[in-house]
Order: structure tokens, then C-alpha cells, then sequence
């Protein structure tokens, strides 16, 4: 079982990676690569708001942090490498700068703590840098579409990668123990504040990385863009959608949210955020695991058909 | 400091002040939702947003003012907060209180995605602002300008502060509303209808939106994306009051009003948006209470 387990997912990453070379379709990579990012930014935004219950609305911090330090580093001509290294680590500090106060404070003030500094920082890029940044003529002319992809997809790799040796490490169960019950996490020698700051500080990691790719990847946006509450909305709303706290679920969520968000933004324009809200409220008060609890529910529907019959056609001993 | 600092500084204050009441009726319905059901509504600014576009298309198809045409508002937002809770919070009642407070966020943040998509497909992007025959008149007092609008909008802010804290002493389901908020199972077993209680302050919170987003329309104006910044502003201004006095809320509002004008005049019109947040932010590490509240154990 485990090697069919390990082995469909090398085949889905091999598949993945031959992509760009059985399609020449620019459209196409374009929209995995959006995939891609939406899976890095839910699967990041999860290692803090899946496992140990603090709800961000703030992530766009960290994303935004990722994508302008990167920006600034690598098009004034530092390696690419270093830039997105990093680019994530102010995504770093910054999340420990406020995570450390922030984590005194209890369920839904961390939430509306995180979006007033999503916000302040929001408006301060916006009041600072007020233009557009366009990749310099040079980059343009090398510009190459492949490296990005990889790009992405290693990313992504090593995300879902890290949340999943988390969640089975010691540190992983320590986090979700401090998510059930805090105070019996505590009575227990489990630091709750160190665990939140390990998941915090791994998430605003991930999602300032993905922030970087955005940086190095986009021919030109305001630097305004990354830093706009949409971001925290879309991996919250993504999470959800997929199933919340789940490895699968975010990945699921992404890929779900990038498809019906194309499909949808096609036939309905800019209203498809109205499905998307109707979606969230519909999983929020009925269904709390998400698309993942769906799929269990279906399957276990149909496992308790299939027991049953089989029940029926043995024939009872003695009877 | 130079002269010209000098002089407007007064103008400054009175401005700060008089948009700060504005700050503090978005947060009064916010508080009262709050304080009574702990609902965390945060589609609360898009309510708003209704209540100003209410106001917008009465005076834009009737020619009714939003100071006459207020009671057809509330009326109006009343509807739309009981239509909201029978179909959506009314599920959220039952829950233990963090995951109620987590949950109606939640759900809050949908419905804001909602409505705000609903009136950019009704009413398009475009910001609407309402002009009336006496929306240029002011009084000047010792070189102080006090635009007539900004002075209704104050006194109709004042006045519902007055009306709730009235309400909330004098009248059986005011009474009924502060037992549950001092411990809703007592309250209940009082012979309390908590249910209808929770009803009653989800609506009312919905019609001071209301009220505050004419007093909006006519003052600034309404577009579809302004929910979240009128969510925020009432949030800061909750988390500056303290809970429980609505008193406090509304000097919470004239606070977070003066101390945004004061900054715009000091530092800068782009920073004004900011300092209310750093300010909450503070406030939240430092004396979650709140600034103006009393230290509950």
C-alpha cells in the first residue's frame, strides 16, 4: 500500500514535470503554473491555520514582503537564489516581529490583529512605491517561461513536503495538541506560544517563497498587488473549500478554486466570487472538513453498501 | 510650528471629531452584535454599504433626502439582518463561543464577497455620492467651518447612541438584551426568550448600519468595495471603546476620528488609514481591554 502510495506520487510529479516538454501551449503551463502557486500559498497558509487553529486574514503580508524584497533584489542584480532566500526570510522576521505579541492574544484577535497589519502594510507599499514594476529590458529579452515553471513546482514540492514531515514529527503532533486543547497541551510540557511561533514562522516561509516566485515570474505589476487582502481571502477560501488541516485538502482546494475560478470568471465575469462566497459559507456551516469530508462521506456511503451485500450473500453460520 | 499649522489645526479637530461620530454609529451595530450573540459579523461594512445605497437610490429616484428618508432605511436594512439571520446566523447560535465567534467570521467573510459582488452587478463600480440643496451650507464660528451635513450627521449619530443606551435601561427587552449579555443561561432560565433576544440585537445592529451608511452616502460616498474599510474602521473602533459601553464606543470613534486627522494634517492624507490601525494594534498587545474599558477577569 505505502509503495503505491509513494509511487503514484513520483508518477504525478514526473508527469508534472514533462509537461512543458509534450505541450508548447503558453496558455497552458501559465494556468498550471497558477495552480502551482495557489497550492504553495493554501498549503502554507494551512501549516498555520490547518494545524493550529489561528485563523489568518494577514498572509498577504508575507506574500507581499516575499514578492518586493525578491523584486528589488534580484531585477538590481543579485542571483535569483539569494534574492528568494531572502525574500522569505523578511516574510520571516516580520511574522515573528508580530507573531510574538500577536500569540498573547487569543483565537480571533490574531485574526484581525494579522489583517490590520496585512493592511498597514497594504497602504504603506501603496503610499511608497505608487507605480508599476516592469522587468528591465535585458531580463525581458531572456525572459524564458521553463525555469519558471520548475520554479513553481519545486516550490510547491517543498511545501506540501515540509507540512507532511511536520504533521508526523513530534513538533507536528506538539502543534495540533496545542490546537485541541491549549491548556492541556501546556500541563503536558508542550509550549504552546514555541509551537504556534514554529508553524508561523514556517508558513510566512512558504508563503514569502511563493510571494518571490510571484516576483520572478510576473513581467510587470504593481508593487501594490501582492500585498492586497485577496491574497489572504483566496488561500483561507481555498483551505476551506479543500479541507481544512488535511495535507490533500489544500492541494485539492487550490486546484478546485484555480479551475472553477477560470471556468467560472469566463461565463459569469467578475461575478464568480459571488459561487465562491455562497461555496464557503455553504462549507463553513455544513460541511467542516471540506471537499475531503465530501469524499470520505461518498466513500464510506458506498464501503457500507458494498459490506452489506456482501454480509447478505454470506451465509450465516448455524443459521 | 508655522502659522498655517496653527490655523488649521482647529478645523482639524472639529472635522476629526465630527467624522469620528460616523466611526463610532458603524461600530455602536457592530458592538451591540457583538456584545449580545458574540456573532462577529464582518460583512458588517457591507451592510453599510446597503444602507448607503439605499439612501442613494431613494434620493436619486424620489428626491428624498437620507435624513428624511432614514426610517424607510432602517426599515429596509431591518429586513435584510432578519432575512441574514434566519438563513444564515441563526445556525451559528448553538455553538460554544470560540468556535461561534471563528464560524460567524467566517461565514461574515463570505457574505462580504457576496454582497459586494450583488451590488457591483446591480449597481456597477462606480462610486455614488448624493448632492442636495443644502449640502454646501456652513456655518462658520471663530474661523471654524461647520459644514450643515457633517453637524445633521453628528447629532443624528449622537442621538442614536442616546436612544440605544435608553433603550437598552428603560424598555423590558433592553433589560432582557443586558441579561444575556451578562450570562445568557441565566438569563434563559429567567424566563428570557434568548433566541428572540439574539434576533433582536442581529436586526438592530443591521439598522444602525443602515443609518450609519446614509449618513455615509451623504458625507462621503458608496461604492461596492467600501465593506471592508468601514468593517476595519468599526472593528478599531470596538477594540479602542472596550465592550460592553457603548458610551466608549462612541468616544472610541471620536478618538480614532481626531487622532486620523491629526495625522493627515502632521504627516501626510496617504498615512490617515494607517494610524487607526497601528493604534489598534497597540492596543490589542497592550491593553486588550480596551483603551477606555475596565479590565474584566
Amino acid at each position: 500500500m505505502r509503495i503505491l502510495k509513494i509511487s503514484s506520487i513520483v508518477l504525478v510529479i514526473v508527469l508534472l514535470a514533462s509537461l512543458p516538454f509534450v505541450t508548447d501551449r503558453d496558455n497552458l503551463i501559465n494556468l498550471v503554473i497558477l495552480i502551482f502557486l495557489y497550492i504553495t500559498l493554501a498549503s502554507s497558509w494551512n501549516i498555520l491555520g490547518g494545524y493550529t487553529g489561528q485563523i489568518s486574514l494577514g498572509h498577504a503580508a508575507f506574500f507581499g514582503l516575499g514578492s518586493l524584497v525578491t523584486r528589488l533584489l534580484w531585477t538590481g542584480g543579485s542571483p535569483l537564489f539569494w534574492s528568494l532566500l531572502a525574500g522569505s526570510s523578511v516574510a520571516v522576521l516580520f511574522a515573528l516581529l508580530i507573531g510574538i505579541p500577536a500569540f498573547r492574544l487569543k483565537g480571533v484577535y490574531f485574526s484581525i490583529g494579522t489583517l490590520a497589519l496585512a493592511q498597514i502594510l497594504n497602504i504603506t507599499v501603496g503610499n511608497v512605491f505608487p507605480v508599476i514594476s516592469s522587468l528591465p529590458v535585458d531580463m525581458l529579452a531572456t525572459y524564458q517561461l521553463l525555469p519558471r515553471y520548475f520554479l513553481f513546482l519545486a516550490i510547491a514540492i517543498i511545501t506540501i513536503a515540509s507540512s507532511y514531515l511536520l504533521v508526523n514529527s513530534r513538533l507536528g503532533l506538539g502543534i495540533m495538541a496545542v490546537r485541541e486543547e491549549e491548556d492541556a497541551a501546556e500541563s503536558l510540557g508542550v509550549s504552546a506560544i514555541r509551537h504556534k511561533l514554529l508553524a508561523l514562522t514556517l508558513s510566512a516561509f512558504f508563503t514569502g517563497l511563493a510571494g518571490g516566485a510571484f516576483a520572478y515570474y510576473h513581467v510587470s505589476y504593481y508593487y501594490q498587488f501582492p500585498f492586497t487582502p485577496v491574497w489572504s481571502f483566496d488561500a483561507l477560501t481555498m483551505v476551506f473549500i479543500g479541507g481544512v488541516g488535511t495535507i490533500i485538502g489544500p492541494i485539492i482546494g487550490a486546484v478546485f478554486f484555480v479551475l472553477l475560478r477560470e471556468y467560472l470568471a469566463l461565463n459569469l465575469g467578475e461575478y464568480h466570487l459571488i459561487v465562491f462566497g455562497v461555496l464557503f459559507i455553504l462549507v463553513v456551516l455544513f460541511l467542516p472538513g471540506g471537499l475531503v469530508e465530501a469524499w470520505g462521506k461518498i466513500r464510506k456511503f458506498f464501503g457500507k453498501q458494498r459490506s452489506l451485500k456482501k454480509t447478505e450473500q454470506t451465509p450465516q453460520p448455524g443459521g | 510650528m508655522d502659522i498655517y499649522l496653527l490655523q488649521a489645526l482647529p478645523q482639524n479637530l472639529v472635522f476629526g471629531i465630527l467624522v469620528g461620530a460616523l466611526y463610532g454609529l458603524a461600530a455602536l451595530g457592530l458592538s451591540l452584535v457583538f456584545g449580545v450573540t458574540k456573532f462577529l459579523n464582518v460583512a458588517h461594512g457591507e451592510l453599510l454599504m446597503i444602507g448607503g445605497y439605499a439612501s442613494f437610490w431613494i434620493f436619486s429616484l424620489w428626491g428624498i433626502g437620507p435624513f428624511l428618508s432614514l426610517p424607510l432605511n432602517i426599515l429596509i436594512l431591518s429586513l435584510i439582518g432578519l432575512v441574514l439571520y434566519k438563513l444564515i446566523f441563526v445556525r451559528m447560535v448553538k455553538l460554544d463561543v470560540e468556535n461561534k465567534i471563528k464560524n460567524t467570521m467566517l461565514v461574515g467573510f463570505g457574505l462580504s464577497l457576496i454582497l459586494q459582488n450583488l451590488a457591483i452587478y446591480f449597481w456597477t463600480a462606480d462610486d455614488r455620492g448624493i448632492t442636495t440643496f443644502y449640502s454646501a451650507e456652513a456655518w462658520t464660528f471663530l474661523g471654524v467651518r461647520f459644514p450643515l451635513v457633517r453637524l445633521a450627521s453628528f447629532a443624528v449619530a449622537f442621538i442614536c447612541l442616546i436612544a440605544l443606551n435608553i433603550y437598552l435601561r428603560k424598555t423590558y427587552t433592553g433589560r432582557a438584551i443586558r441579561a444575556t449579555v451578562e450570562d445568557w443561561e441565566a438569563a434563559s432560565l429567567m424566563g428570557i426568550d434568548v433566541h428572540k433576544v439574539y434576533l433582536i440585537s442581529f436586526v438592530s445592529g443591521a439598522a444602525l448600519a443602515g443609518i450609519a451608511g446614509a449618513l455615509v452616502s451623504i458625507t462621503f460616498s458608496v461604492n461596492p468595495f467600501m465593506g471592508m474599510h468601514w468593517t476595519l474602521k468599526a472593528l478599531v473602533v470596538m477594540v479602542l471603546g472596550g465592550l460592553g459601553s457603548f458610551t466608549g464606543t462612541f468616544v472610541g470613534g471620536i478618538l480614532l476620528g481626531v487622532t486620523e486627522s491629526a495625522t493627515a494634517l502632521l504627516i501626510g492624507g496617504n498615512y490617515r488609514e494607517i494610524v487607526g490601525l497601528v493604534l489598534f494594534l497597540l492596543i490589542l498587545i497592550f491593553r486588550p481591554q480596551g483603551l477606555l474599558g475596565s479590565k474584566q477577569r
